[in-house]
């Protein structure tokens, strides 16, 4: 690194702990849309927020360079660091709710499960809708009782079962998965538990032995819960890990003899990140994603060629390109940049708030041609939200780690039981909702909100 | 029983990987009666700064040379910029300028190196080594070898030398050290210097088990009830407490973690701490304070 290279990061440093924001556009300008981004890029998460957040950002800079905005709504967005803890994430969406110089928050990422869980109902009051990808409260999907959550993509539930779906092409079909001992090692948290009641909803329905085994936060010595899995002796693995977790599992795997090929790690014990640091004995290892890994993707070389060939991206690492973090986030924005024109398509072409964007996002359709005219196909996967869905589309890649990258080794996109699935989401929503005194609102009393 | 000794010897051998974090802490603790809260981020800083180092292109005996001495430079920095403006305050003060100094290491090793996660391949194979029915891991064996030699040099280190002598006797008695003029600054630094060391090899063995990355220092976590039942003052204590915290971690998932739900190693080795809190405050190998009444 040069040394002017690293007197920019100084003096930017020294601006981020002074101001806690980093914007990027000058104030004043109402006829832009405004983008808060809750960043992590210090702190013990800092490895994964730095690619995610570089792949939003850099796909923003594309629909302002390239595209002139949406519509010819121009993004700015500023950074609140968050250090990925629940109590800094929700200060950061106390401070951006307002807006910014008259333009109001259309959306909010929050970037983590928990804080997410926090949002929840401030949400609801502030009417700004958290975009939750790959992680977030399952029932949530039901719109009609979390009218601003969208657990977009791909929830904890629809990730076990694309799992199990994925091992049972692997055995040669669902039947075969009878007998079968499956053994989910979990990080022992909220998030961690989500998949249990699918799991054993998934083992009752297919006759598959339901193993669970938790690894206390942080997860960096599993001697124990391995020597269990080699008494136990499952015929696969399903890992959800975070962090240090995955690595430490891997290797530990490693050391104790499981096959690591038939371990599949679920979405966030996926990335490059998670696998990288086992060294060798990663290889074969498999994950299941929505994000999958790729610099093919028709997206991919218009960013690349827009932004980062031009010296504007926010990846500093350019290894990282391509990566699933950074795909990721590319997806993310993609989303959030399509629920914002989905609006303006029913708002008018200006600045969208919080409540047209929950109608945006609720009419979001990313079908194969939308997906193709946008370049993502093959890295979105087509998507149909509504009031009754805030996933829609709940299936995911499988890729497996070839020592120096991932390829993906599923047959397309690896879809769940959604029609088992949703009537136990929507049970509990229901339960929710009784327990909140909610009344769940219809497609039509959504319909009459926005007007 | 071939299970049940397969998982105590692993557990004992994750204890050892435990214990070489707690040493740093003995060191210190030992010289100046200061728990150094910062002890988990020089693992990091350590860490961080040798791979960064071999990922430049530096041979790794280098490598670990500038880190030894970036590690002492640190070492020698903290005694002029920390230490030795706080010399006489209570021993609160100076744990909390710890506490800070952590969060600078931390943030100022990420910030001046990066937030990666890197791979730090030691060259010691992490696979499986048959010792009559049971398996045990190659790498866990390099780990107790190295922290057996560690703990074997640091013996003659405080035995041998004029500073280990020196280090001893302000331990034992520091006004009656420094009237026979024992120089309290640059033994606190030679120590901090000796912790740095502990931190790299901590550093390289955790970094190669776990990827080199921010939560290194969470292992520090698991190191306080490892000093708790052995003893603040003692590196043979720092040992036996992290076989003890490693093997009844081990044994307790297994065990208990069906019967309690999982997740008993999360509060395990606290609980036995908190037990030999009561029992014998001072742990297995620490010194017991005599006070004239």
């Amino acid at each position: 690194m040069t040394r002017l290279a690293r007197t920019m990061r100084i003096v930017a440093l020294a601006a981020l702990l002074g101001t806690g924001t980093v914007a990027t556009a000058p104030a004043g300008d109402a006829a832009r849309q405004y983008f808060p981004l809750p960043t992590f890029r210090v702190g013990a998460y800092a490895s994964s927020g730095i690619p995610v957040w570089a792949g939003t950002i850099d796909y923003l800079r594309y629909i302002n360079e390239v595209e002139g905005g949406i519509n010819g709504v121009k993004l700015f967005w500023d950074e609140c660091e968050t250090e990925w803890a629940v109590e800094k994430g929700v200060e950061c969406y106390e401070r951006v709710k307002g807006g910014r110089d008259g333009s109001p928050v259309p959306l909010f990422l929050p970037h983590g499960d928990p804080v997410s869980k926090a949002l929840t109902e401030k949400s609801v009051a502030d009417k700004i809708p958290l975009v939750t990808t790959g992680y977030g409260r399952t029932e949530a999907i039901d719109g009609r009782v979390f009218p601003y959550s969208f657990t977009v993509l791909f929830s904890f539930w629809s990730e076990a079962s694309s799992a199990i779906n994925y091992i049972a092409e692997q055995v040669g079909g669902k039947d075969r998965l009878k007998g079968l001992k499956i053994a989910t090692v979990y990080h022992d948290s909220p998030y961690g538990k989500e998949t249990q009641i699918p799991l054993d909803l998934l083992a009752k329905t297919y006759g598959f032995e339901n193993i669970q085994i938790a690894v206390p936060h942080p997860g960096n010595d599993q001697s124990a819960q391995w020597a269990r899995i080699r008494q136990i002796k499952p015929d696969w693995v399903f890992l959800r890990g975070w962090g240090v977790m995955t690595p430490v599992a891997i290797k530990t795997a490693a050391k104790t003899g499981f096959p690591v090929d038939h371990i599949i790690g679920g979405i966030w014990s996926g990335s490059e990140e998670d696998v990288r640091p086992a060294g060798s004995v990663g290889k074969g290892y498999r994950a299941i994603t929505p994000f999958p890994a790729g610099q093919d993707f028709e997206i991919l070389k218009k960013i690349k060629a827009a932004i980062v060939d031009k010296g504007l991206s926010d990846l500093k690492d350019p290894k990282s390109f391509g990566s699933v973090y950074y795909n990721s986030g590319v997806i993310e924005a993609i989303i959030a940049v399509e629920a914002i024109r989905t609006a303006q398509g029913r708002f008018g072409r200006k600045p969208i708030d919080g409540a047209q964007g929950q109608w945006g996002l609720e009419h979001l359709v990313l079908d194969e041609p939308r997906l193709k005219a946008l370049g993502a196909e093959g890295l979105v996967q087509p998507l149909r939200l509504s009031v009754k869905d805030h996933e829609g589309g709940g299936a995911g890649k499988v890729l497996q780690w070839d020592g120096t990258q991932w390829a993906a080794v599923s047959h397309g996109w690896v879809k769940s039981d959604r029609d088992l699935l949703l009537p136990r989401i929507y049970e509990r929503a229901a339960a929710y909702a009784r327990e909140k005194g909610i009344t769940p609102r219809g497609e039509e009393t959504a319909e009459a909100i926005a007007r | 029983m071939s299970f049940f000794l397969e998982t105590l010897v692993g557990g004992v051998l994750a204890g050892v990987m435990y214990a070489l974090v707690a040493i740093g802490f003995v060191l210190i603790y030992k010289a100046s009666g200061v728990f150094n809260f910062a002890q988990g981020s020089m693992v990091l800083c350590a860490a961080l700064t040798f791979v960064t180092l071999t990922e430049k292109g530096l041979p790794f005996w280098l490598a670990g040379l500038v880190t030894l001495a970036i590690m002492v430079t640190l070492a020698v920095a903290v005694e002029r910029v920390v230490l030795r403006p706080l010399v006489n305050r209570s021993q609160v003060t100076l744990f909390m300028a710890t506490l800070g100094l952590s969060y600078i290491i931390e943030g100022g090793s990420q910030f001046l190196m990066d937030a990666r996660v890197h791979e730090l391949d030691l060259g010691i194979a992490d696979l499986p080594v048959a010792l009559g029915p049971i398996q045990v891991s190659s790498f866990d064996l390099v780990a107790a070898a190295s922290a057996g030699a560690l703990v074997l040099g640091l013996a003659l280190f405080f035995e041998r030398t004029r500073v280990g002598k020196s280090l001893r006797a302000v331990a034992d008695d520091p006004q009656a050290a420094l009237s026979v003029g024992i120089r309290l600054p640059a033994l606190w630094a030679a120590v901090w210097a000796v912790a740095g060391f502990v931190a790299l090899v901590a550093g390289l063995l955790w970094g190669a088990r776990q990827g080199v990355q921010f939560s290194l220092t969470f292992v520090v976590l698991k190191a306080l009830p490892v000093l708790i039942i052995g003893g603040f003052t003692s590196i043979t204590g720092a040992i036996a407490g992290g076989l003890i915290v490693g093997a009844g971690d081990a044994l307790a998932e297994i065990y208990l973690g069906p019967l309690l739900g999982g997740s008993v190693s999360t509060w395990f080795a606290y609980g036995l701490a908190v037990a030999f809190l009561l029992v014998r405050p001072a742990g297995l190998f620490g010194e017991r304070p005599i006070e004239r009444v």
